[in-house]
């Protein structure tokens, strides 16, 4: 009968390992570096410095990044100052005292600003297509950082066997391959002031950094608050395990 | 009748109050000196992990519910504002999700404990049903709490889900108008949810409260599954069981750490941080994992009506599993076919799990329609007829026998005999 137990269990091992395998067919993405990986990982502030000029430069022109303040910036390794100047860079809407719709230059305290007034707006001047709002993004795609990291450096030319629909580019990390969103990210696009060479794959690991400290802007404090519990309740648990050893000692069980 | 009682507490504080409310006495009673079967394995754990898991959910709960703010329009937003405005509000927010998880992993590990020992068998009928009565609160108030982050899985989990009532003949389109409050998922299916979420979890402390006292009534069940026969069976719950349930709590903490601090939205669906758009349905609608096993159900069988009544035929048929099971003997240890069918039972709901997971597709289906066949014919069938022919292993004399080295013997009086002090 044991044996009967083992198989069963062999049997259920099995479906587990090959459950993945027999799952539909899903696209699958390189897995990158990333500085933020692991439980001691952090922000990578320099990357996410170029990621922020260059999601200042280009994804800021049709994405929103509405859940972000400008002082969030400080996060990255930015300081006070520097903060001040770059949101004061950016106008915000707001009422004027005699209550018609006005624009003022942003605060730190602002939200960053979004590049369109409302849904309608950013569909019509995007071919239809709305561009998600990336706050978050990288939280809200199966396969996060990596799966942004192909998508951006996905584009190329379509095979000749397929039909692109109208206004449509190839990309291969994308479902379908086809994405309303043209190609961002080309080599020397921007100029890093650090003098890093701005190729596709290094804006599109930059950008990718800042929106993963973005979406996460408490992860840094979250895994050094984790480390400091994980040793503590380490400690806990043999304390406890011993103490639970001395008081059960002199029973027989 | 009426009269003071009379405090046995040195503490003159302690005396009086006790002497007016004995609420010392009674904790003593149930907690310190509360006789316990000496022979619990780490097993026995979960049911104390499950009123901590309880009790965290509601302290994360009640700050998270200052923080919130219950409309279509503003939830979603809300709920990130707490993520990075809100002092350590990603903690709160962060342990609460997590914690919903880690209660249903405590507590299924709880109910299949119970299957494996025979917890359910009598005098523990009604301890049991309780017990199922808490895991449909809990099933009911998770789910509403997934709706709560208006993110796409919440929205579309809830259409799915409040939908399947609508498989009720004549009435069914009706009730989930009701349950909507509207034509759709909207705005008062949010507030509804939010106010029922708040509610359910001192619902859940209220049947938690009865469990125990049912519990403390019939006393533990215990790893040998037989009776209490003298005091030399038994332990005082402190310090012996306090301590030992200390053990399993740090243990069960460090895992609830790992997640929350290093691998916060493993258990979370990434379309749930898509705000809710009712214009755009996801690819797959896909519950919390702890529901997968039941939607399994639903899905194995071709007509919305069956399988809406499968799926809760399966939480049904554990509220009758004490007449179910024929068998006289509890634990599974003596009883040496049942045994292996526990773990084919196991297997199943895991593969049910699995089966959830996918979309109902080729092997899938097969494999869903096979795990739940089995999974009635486990409590409906296999159980009422094992127990008429099983020839269960003859049961140790009592508790205390088996661990004597050699058998035979005086009891030592050891530990178990000694009087526990006052405080």
């Amino acid at each position: 009968m044991r044996i009967v137990r083992i198989l069963s269990l062999a049997a259920a091992l099995g479906a587990i390992a090959l459950a993945p395998a027999i799952a539909e067919e899903e696209i699958s993405y390189a897995k990158q570096k990333w500085s933020f990986d692991g439980p001691f990982g952090t922000f990578d502030r320099a990357a996410a410095q170029r990621g922020s000029q260059v999601f200042t430069a280009v994804c800021s022109n049709c994405h929103s990044l509405k859940q972000a303040y400008y002082r969030d910036l400080k996060g990255i390794g930015l300081e006070n100052e520097a903060i001040t100047a770059i949101a004061a860079g950016f106008n915000v809407p707001t009422v004027a005292d005699d209550g018609s719709n006005a624009e003022r230059p942003a605060r730190p305290s602002d939200h960053f600003r979004s590049p369109f007034a409302n849904e309608k707006a950013a569909r019509s001047a995007n071919g239809g297509a709305l561009p998600p709002d990336l706050s978050v993004i990288v939280k809200a795609r199966d396969g996060g950082a990596d799966y942004i990291y192909a998508l951006l450096t996905g584009y190329g030319e379509a095979p000749s066997s397929m039909k692109m629909g109208d206004g449509m580019n190839y990309n291969k990390a994308f479902t379908g391959s086809q994405i309303g969103m043209p190609r961002p990210l080309n080599d020397g696009q921007v100029e890093y002031a650090d003098g890093t060479k701005a190729t596709t794959e290094q804006m599109a690991k930059d950008v990718v950094t800042f929106l993963s400290y973005i979406a996460n802007p408490e992860m840094e404090a979250r895994k050094r608050l984790g480390v400091k519990l994980v040793l503590f309740l380490v400690l806990m648990t043999g304390v406890t395990y011993a103490v639970k050893r001395k008081v059960w000692a002199d029973v027989d069980h | 009748m009426a009269g003071l009682h009379k405090s046995e507490f040195a503490n003159p504080v302690v005396n009086w109050i006790d002497t007016r409310l004995p609420i010392f006495t009674m904790m003593q009673k149930e907690y310190g000196v509360f006789p316990t079967p000496k022979n619990f394995n780490y097993f026995w754990n979960f049911g104390a992990l499950a009123m901590i898991n309880l009790v965290i959910m509601i302290a994360t709960g009640i700050f998270l519910a200052m923080n919130y703010t219950p409309h279509v329009s503003m939830a979603f937003d809300s709920v990130e504002r707490i993520m990075r405005d809100v002092n350590y509000g990603w903690l709160l927010r962060y342990v609460h999700a997590n914690g919903a998880s880690m209660f249903f992993i405590v507590t299924y590990i709880h109910i299949f404990r119970g299957l494996y020992y025979g917890s359910y068998k009598a005098p523990r009928e009604l301890l049991w049903m309780i017990g199922v009565v808490i895991l449909l609160v809990m099933m009911a108030t998770a789910f509403m709490g997934y709706v709560l982050p208006w993110g796409q899985m919440s929205y579309w989990g809830a259409t799915v889900i409040t939908n399947l009532f609508s498989a009720i003949p004549v009435v069914g389109e009706s009730v989930v108008t009701w349950l909507w409050g509207g034509f759709s998922v909207d705005n008062p299916t949010l507030n509804r949810f939010f106010s029922l979420h708040f509610l359910l979890p001192f619902v859940l402390v209220g049947v938690v409260f009865l469990h125990v006292a049912a519990l403390h009534i019939t006393g533990s069940n215990n790893p040998l599954g037989i009776d209490v026969k003298s005091p030399q069976d038994t332990l005082p719950f402190h310090p012996y069981y306090t301590m030992k349930d200390s053990v399993g709590i740090c243990v069960y903490l460090l895992v609830f750490a790992a997640l929350v601090f290093f691998a916060p939205n493993l258990f979370m669906a990434a379309e749930n941080y898509i705000p809710a758009n009712p214009l755009v349905t996801p690819s797959e609608i896909v519950p919390e994992w702890y529901f997968l096993p039941f939607y399994a159900i639903l899905r194995s069988v071709p007509s919305k009506l069956g399988g809406v009544l499968l799926m809760f035929g399966a939480i049904a048929v554990l509220f009758v599993l004490p007449w179910l099971d024929t068998s006289p003997v509890r634990s599974s240890k003596f009883r040496p076919i049942y045994r292996n069918f526990f773990w084919v039972l196991l297997i199943a709901v895991v593969v049910l799990g699995l089966v959830g997971a996918h979309r109902p597709e080729g092997v899938w289906v097969v494999l869903g329609r096979l795990a739940t066949f089995y999974y009635f014919f486990h409590f409906l069938i296999l159980l009422p007829v094992l127990g008429k022919l099983e020839r269960p292993l003859p049961l140790p004399e009592s508790i205390s026998r088996p661990v004597i080295a050699g058998g035979g013997g005086p009891l030592p009086g050891g530990a178990a005999a000694k009087p526990m002090e006052k405080i």
